[in-house]
């Protein structure tokens, strides 16, 4: 059902669209926009530079959050037995409290404490004494009722500011107790530009506190972590459930339905397997420098885009019996995705989506719109770097700037007694002579049409511009950008939490996606925007009863 | 078990909160400034409050949630966040244009001692807020008090803009506190049938309650204007609904203005609601309209209807202060009990007016402020109730315990209709009522064995 209610502003013409939705600015602020809006040239097999992972400007309405989010929220939001408390005013807490739809199992007799919300719930007599004491008081109670096997401790903005020493309090507390660790993340919201600082904090103190903790052998064969995926509306259960299929071992998932143990493990499997670059490849870079672990670009979203890391992972073990099992999987799978194809596809054929999050989400979901016949015609990253959107190759070009450079880098080094070479070099000449890519990553712009519009950092003022000259069918964000989009008359799909859906990924994913777009795209209620006497409302002659 | 490693016995904890019952004071400033026609609220920290607060209203309301934020950096931290809130001003008025920025502080530009008010002259001075714009602060630290308090402090700045002409406007004000946009809906149907004229604010309806029609309107047709706040100055009175939420607004206009005020309680059940129409009748010296007498006496009718299925029920509640004091009175003023009452929000008076409330209940009553969610569920686990009444995190409690939960408060994240349909007033209290009912007996329902099953209850 088409969208009746806008009207094209212009003509499709990119540089027309990026000159209006920078027209308004003061002239600085549109300066500096204009290196965050690029006119996709990705078939000249070049990329034109976008500005990313620069501040946003202040007083403009942003998608972004806050180095917190991204420890507390994002990465450790989904470790089910990790006790996470918060030290900080009691709002930073409460809002990380069960809004990220993080799905785990813990069984019915399992350790779970993602549904509780700790915190210090700082006073003003904290601000001005210090709030260590508090602190210590708080793991000690926190310790006393659960027993946990972790305790983490999360900084909030004047926690930084005040200077409590939480590492310390944290060292403390657990050589008092012996048996359980507790560690701390400096995650204060005013670190960094966006979640994306967080990540990088969180994922640095699992490195150097949980990791290599378990030198035990896991049973199973084929072993793998998966990096990067964090089970929102249960992706991580259907990726899990294809891993065991194919008689692939997952030992553990960064960090969706993970364990503290999870992560202690993770240095005994033999291959990583990255989701979401943006949140975790630098992991992926210490696992291997620290203990021989390759690492290869996956993505579970959309159903070739599953197959294809099916096959690659397969490809890397390189043995016949899973090659074998790989292909079965992916044949007995496909077709239920083909015949959901079939069904959907006359009703999503050509239509358009516009895709605004995440750091690799609105890269990894374009799979699943091709799927289906849709084309995206503006996409951008909420807290992605340079490298997302131009491939790894920008690395070494990527400029330090004053806020990354307070962000942690950790100095990795061989880890001699538990660094094993998964493969010989000529075992990996041999992969690589092949075509197999290691650590590789083009990013997003190769993959998207020329003349689309690539956007980061995009903000309220410009989604609105956007919808309005661009007329998508569909527009893809977060909860923020949900209903200003929706006041729009334009469908709009949550791909942060999926709304209340999911799983997405891997082929059952798949087909639920296809389904739920072709639900939004279609639906009656887009005709419903004008009443009767909205449409026509000038009367020629009055009505008579009489 | 959701919460299952909430053990039944209670420790005292001085130093761990365990499942709030609160947030921090930022979001009711935004809250509150959204009930503002054409008003942009700014936070002034870093990006994560500003996001953390636009969603969880959104969530709540389903709706747009506009608001910017001075996007904090460690610099910024560091050298103060003057230069931040200064271009925040002059980026807001370029692109989005609103008739006032309503800006409320962090615990990160609190901690670091910036001061919104000397910024706001300094934007003045440099000719960065428009000829016929406005801007208004409030100092909300999340460290102190709670959302509630955050909420009050802003209305308290709306206060500010008051403009005494001298001349009286005839007009009541009304502060309803933090209700839904239905509840202000609602309060002013009520005033309009009695017939006095009300400046209410703020007012969210039309806000956080809008159509979908095919338009973005970045300010909704909603809200009390900059205009009207400047005229609370000349109003006969001023009617505060809630001492937490609305009280120190309503002084300051008495003491700065000589505006009277009245606090009272937030109109929720049979007596509240009586005081409140009667408070308005004698300050409009009127007579109190057949219509609303109407009301309330079909209130009394189903009180007295179904008095059987709400004698002696336990309830635990929680929530905001103003909201459960009143809460707490209508459920004893129909004969419930409720025995395990918490608010997050701090305050002696509080537990002192819950005491005096359920003073001659058959049961003894555990009351707490500055409490939390992780002690009234072990207050339940130690004697159960019958009936749950709180926000939507109470879900967990409930399926946890196998006990009905009646949704109400902030925030609701998992049903609807609080946004449309209100609580306040006798109509809200049948609503309140209806909901109640319906709970325990379609808990009945289930629980009946097929002889003892039912037709008509």
């Amino acid at each position: 059902m088409a969208i009746s209610t806008l009207k094209k502003i212009v003509p499709d013409d990119p540089a027309h669209i990026k000159a209006e939705l920078l027209a308004k600015y003061p002239s600085k602020v549109a300066r500096k926009r204009s290196k965050q809006i690029m006119i996709n040239e990705a078939m000249e097999n070049t990329t034109p530079e976008i500005s990313a992972n620069v501040r946003t400007t202040p007083g403009i309405i942003t998608m972004r959050g806050c180095s917190y989010a991204g420890c507390k929220g994002v990465i450790m939001g989904p470790t089910r037995d990790v006790v996470n408390l918060v030290h900080g005013p009691i709002g930073c807490s409460f809002y990380a409290w069960l809004t990220r739809r993080n799905q785990t199992n813990a069984g019915t007799d399992g350790v779970n404490y993602m549904n509780y919300c700790f915190s210090t719930d700082m006073q003003d007599s904290d601000i001005i004494f210090g709030g260590e004491k508090k602190l210590e008081a708080a793991i000690q109670e926190a310790y006393d009722l659960f027993h946990p096997r972790s305790i983490a401790i999360f900084a909030t903005c004047p926690v930084g500011l005040i200077g409590d020493d939480i590492h310390t309090v944290a060292k403390r507390m657990k050589e008092k107790f012996g048996d359980c660790n507790v560690f701390a993340f400096s995650c204060e919201g005013y670190k960094g530009v966006s979640q994306s600082a967080g990540h990088h904090i969180a994922n640095n103190q699992i490195f150097r506190h949980i990791v290599g903790e378990n030198d035990e052998v896991k049973p199973g064969k084929y072993k793998i972590n998966l990096l990067g995926e964090y089970n929102i509306g249960g992706d991580g259960f259907e990726i899990d459930r294809i891993f065991k299929k194919c008689g692939i071992t997952n030992i553990s998932t960064f960090s969706g339905n993970s364990t503290y143990d999870q992560f202690a493990s993770c240095h005994t499997a033999d291959l990583n397997a990255v989701m979401c670059h943006r949140s975790i490849n630098y992991v992926a870079d210490m696992l291997e420098t620290k203990y021989g672990i390759p690492w290869v670009k996956v993505n579970f979203i959309g159903a070739e885009a599953t197959a294809k890391s099916l096959r690659k992972i397969a490809a890397y073990f390189g043995e016949k019996e899973l090659i074998d099992q790989v292909e079965a999987v992916i044949a007995e799978e496909m077709p239920d995705v083909e015949k959901a194809i079939a069904d959907v596809k006359p009703r999503t054929q050509g239509k358009t989506a516009m895709m605004f999050l995440g750091g690799s989400r609105a890269h990894h979901y374009q799979e699943l719109f091709k799927e289906m016949g849709m084309r995206i015609i503006a996409a951008g990253y909420e807290f992605a770097h340079r490298d997302d959107y131009e491939g790894r190759k920008v690395i070494p070009d990527l400029k330090v700037d004053a806020d990354s450079r307070n962000i942690e880098e950790i100095e990795v080094f061989r880890d001699e007694a538990k660094f094993k070479a998964r493969k010989t070099p000529e075992e990996m000449k041999a992969l690589e002579d092949s075509g197999y890519k290691f650590k590789e990553y083009d990013g997003m712009a190769p993959d998207m049409e020329k003349d689309t519009l690539i956007i980061d950092d995009l903000n309220q003022y410009e989604a609105e511009k956007l919808v309005e000259m661009m007329k998508p069918d569909l527009f893809c964000g977060g909860i923020k950008e949900k209903y200003s989009i929706q006041k729009l008359g334009v469908p709009m799909k949550q791909l942060h939490s999926y709304d209340s859906g999911g799983p997405y990924a891997g082929f059952k994913g798949a087909i639920n996606f296809y389904y739920e777009i072709d639900r939004l795209v279609n639906s009656r209620v887009w005709s419903y925007m004008k009443a009767p006497w909205q449409d026509n409302p000038q009367l020629s002659a009055t009505y008579g009863w009489e | 078990m959701l919460l299952r490693h909430t053990p039944k016995e209670i420790t005292e904890r001085s130093a761990l909160m365990i499942n709030p019952a609160k947030t921090c004071q930022p979001i009711g400033a935004m809250y509150a400034s959204l009930g503002i026609h054409g008003c942009l609220p700014h936070s002034h920290g870093s990006q994560g409050c500003c996001a953390y607060h636009r969603s969880a209203l959104t969530r709540h309301y389903k709706e747009p949630v506009s608001a910017s934020t001075s996007s904090f950096t460690e610099g910024s931290s560091v050298f103060g966040g003057q230069a931040n809130m200064l271009q925040a001003i002059e980026n807001i008025f370029a692109v989005y244009n609103p008739e006032i920025i309503a800006c409320h502080t962090t615990c990160l530009s609190e901690t670091i001692g910036d001061d919104l008010k000397q910024i706001r002259k300094k934007a003045i001075t440099e000719g960065k807020i428009p000829e016929g714009k406005f801007m208004i602060s409030a100092s909300t630290p999340s460290y102190v008090g709670s959302h509630v308090t955050g909420f009050s402090n802003m209305v308290k700045s709306m206060v500010g803009l008051a403009e005494p002409t001298g001349k009286k406007n005839g007009k009541v004000n009304i502060i309803p506190g933090w209700v839904e946009p239905a509840d202000m809906e609602e309060i002013r149907r009520i005033t309009n049938m009695i017939g006095v004229k009300t400046i209410m604010f703020p007012d969210t309806s039309g806000v956080l309650n809008g159509p979908l029609s095919g338009e973005f309107k970045m300010y909704p047709d909603g809200g009390v204007t900059v205009a009207e706040l400047q005229s609370t100055g000349d109003s006969i009175g001023t009617l505060a609904l809630g001492e937490w939420c609305s009280a120190d607004a309503a002084r300051e206009l008495d003491v700065k203005h000589k505006v009277p005020c009245q606090i009272l309680d937030m109109p929720f059940g049979l007596k509240a609601t009586d005081r409140f129409i009667d408070a308005l009748r004698i300050i409009a010296g009127v007579t109190v309209p057949d219509e609303l007498s109407m009301e309330r006496g079909q209130l009394v009718d189903m009180i007295s209807d179904m008095h059987q299925y709400v004698y002696h029920k336990k309830v635990a509640l929680v929530g905001d202060p103003d909201q459960v004091i009143a809460m707490t009175e209508f459920l004893v003023s129909i004969d419930m009990c409720p025995i395990h009452i918490v608010t997050g929000t701090p305050g002696k008076a509080f537990e002192r007016r819950i005491k005096e409330i359920t003073k001659d209940m058959p049961f003894p009553c555990n009351v707490r402020a500055k409490g939390d969610m992780f002690l009234l569920h072990q207050w339940i686990k130690n004697d159960p109730v019958d009936l749950l009444i709180g926000n939507t995190y109470c879900k967990y409690i409930s399926r946890d315990e196998d006990i009905p939960l009646v949704r109400w408060g902030f925030p609701i994240l998992d049903r609807q209709g609080h946004q449309y349909f209100p609580t306040v007033g006798y109509k809200g209290a049948l609503r309140l009522l209806e909901k109640i009912l319906g709970v325990i007996q379609d808990r009945k329902d289930r629980d009946d064995t097929e002889s003892k099953f039912e037709l008509v209850l």
